[in-house]
């Protein structure tokens, strides 16, 4: 505990640290309006962070318009595929020609456009230019495949180190107890005995995802993976097609038919259940997202009111606000994976559950 | 929401969900499975190792109470063969006693019965001298007095009175 409450501290360091730098640049002069300035470039980067990109966006040295990271593949489906790297759109700055197809990006999303870079406009001011199918290597995409590779790398290897001795080191060690405690507090006590065995791949598989990705999202990398509806939706749906598809028929008769109360009951009942089977799932989407991103926009507001204020007492303040707050999201990283992997057990364990008959 | 879906990513969904199906697939194969196996087989080694030292515990104080019956039985047989012997041994003490005894009885009778036997000859014996020196004497008296012819005609007289007598 003391070393992690260190570590996130050197983190939470870091943090600051770049985002001094990508900032540092425009608050040079003291003034109303080098002020408002400030607080819009801070709602435009945390727009931006919480945002997918396509690529790999570090940071930007606003005097010289430099930016640093590394550009990321770009994969259309328009007419056939078309790959190429995000270096090509210079930051949303020009246009981007594949085999006579242009494409434009604008706040993070791709359109198709024309040589010129034609865009027409809703009467709201949305972009109203056709998008083409996007699957791209996005920075989400990215980062969820460096933490796959890494976490395959890592458990791969711990498995191994079992075959040459019964207790792991280094990494194993760490680790072994996390997998005992979701076997032995998650798995178990919600899914029983019996059939705990066949999930326990995927909840341990899902657990150490999320928590890694939440983990690696709270460093200066600036990833918010987590943070995306749609990396959510993608967890919460295997969730849902697990439960469905490994329930027992016990399950749908307490969705369709519940026993043990009249049929006037039941029928009220049916449509409840069956809108809980996915309001279930959808809260797992929901909350994880909402977590996730509410944890990130509250830790980079704090941080860019460093910014804002130019009273050192409210600066000391903020900066000991933000390292607490940073502390607190290293705990909601882990338990935000605790709660995700603790629910689909229990969902797991409505749809193997046996019922005595009474 | 509105803006929740507008900003759902197809793409992002679907690589995700690829990414994590692969990596799922892979970890359960070459990770979950041997370390939830090896995690597993040190767990019921341990439980096994447990029962076994608690079975041995069990046997070494099974063997302990074997032992204790064992050497109490040992003694009560040490006493029963003590006070055997002893009743052994007071019974032939007894036994020679009264052997003693009857054999000192007898020894005594045996004597009584040699001084006796030996008393009666010693006293037969005597007798015959006592008689062969009467006789002896008688004779020389006899042989002095019945020198004369009255004399031997009186004893004779003498005696067939005796005789008469008796």
């Amino acid at each position: 505990m003391h070393k992690k409450t260190l570590q996130s501290l050197l983190l939470s360091l870091i943090f600051i640290g770049v985002f001094t730098f990508n900032l540092s640049a425009s608050n040079t002069e003291h003034g109303e309006a080098e002020n408002a300035d400030v607080k819009t470039e801070i709602k435009e980067d945390i727009k931006h962070h919480l945002q997918d990109g396509y690529d790999f966006h570090l940071f930007t040295d606003k005097e010289t318009n430099t930016h640093y990271g590394f550009p990321l593949p770009v994969i259309l489906i328009d007419n056939g595929l078309k790959v190429f790297l995000s270096s090509k759109f210079h930051h949303g700055e020009e246009i981007a020609e594949v085999d006579g197809n242009f494409y434009m990006l604008s706040h993070g999303h791709i359109y198709k456009t024309d040589a010129e870079g034609a865009v027409n406009y809703d009467e709201e001011g949305h972009i109203t230019n056709e998008k083409p199918l996007d699957f791209s290597i996005t920075k989400n995409v990215f980062s969820a495949l460096f933490v796959a590779i890494l976490m395959f790398f890592l458990f791969s290897s711990m498995a191994k180190s079992y075959k040459t001795n019964a207790i792991p080191k280094g990494f194993g060690r760490f680790v072994e107890p996390l997998v005992v405690f979701v076997r032995d507090e998650i798995a178990i006590p919600n899914i029983g005995e019996k059939h705990y065995r066949k999930y326990m791949g995927f909840l341990l598989t899902i657990f150490f995802f999320i928590w890694i990705v939440n983990l690696v999202g709270l460093t200066p990398l600036g990833i918010n993976v987590t943070g995306n509806i749609a990396v959510t939706f993608a967890l919460a749906l295997m969730t849902f097609l697990i439960t469905q598809v490994t329930a027992n028929s016990n399950y749908w008769k307490h969705i369709f038919w519940m026993p043990g109360v009249p049929v006037p009951m039941k029928i009220i009942l049916a449509p409840i259940e069956l809108l809980g089977v996915f309001i279930k799932p959808f809260a797992l989407m929901i909350r994880l997202y909402a977590n996730i991103s509410a944890g990130h926009i509250v830790l980079m507001s704090l941080i860019g009111l460093l910014f804002v204020f130019h009273n050192w007492f409210a600066r000391g303040a903020f900066l000991g606000l933000t390292l607490f707050l940073s502390v607190i999201e290293l705990l909601v990283a882990f338990l935000q994976a605790y709660i995700f992997t603790m629910l689909s057990a229990l969902y797991f364990g409505f749809a193997v559950e046996e019922h005595e008959h009474h | 929401m509105e803006k929740l879906i507008s900003e759902f990513s197809v793409g992002l969904f679907f690589w995700q969900s690829l990414i994590f199906l692969t990596l799922l697939f892979l970890l359960v194969k070459y990770a979950w499975k041997p370390i939830l196996n090896a995690i597993k087989e040190r767990e019921e080694n341990i439980e096994n190792a447990l029962q076994t030292a608690e079975k041995a515990k069990k046997e070494i104080e099974e063997l302990q109470a074997k032992n204790q019956d064992l050497l109490k039985e040992a003694r009560e047989e040490r006493d029963q063969i003590l006070k055997a012997a002893k009743a052994t041994k007071d019974k032939m003490i007894s036994e020679a006693k009264n052997q003693a005894k009857v054999e000192g009885e007898k020894l005594i009778a045996q004597a009584r019965n040699e001084i006796n036997t030996q008393k009666n000859a010693a006293l037969t014996e005597m007798k015959q001298m006592v008689a062969s020196f009467s006789i002896e004497i008688a004779e020389k008296i006899m042989r002095k007095e019945l020198g004369e012819k009255g004399k031997q005609e009186e004893l004779v007289k003498t005696y067939l009175e005796d005789i008469k007598l008796n």
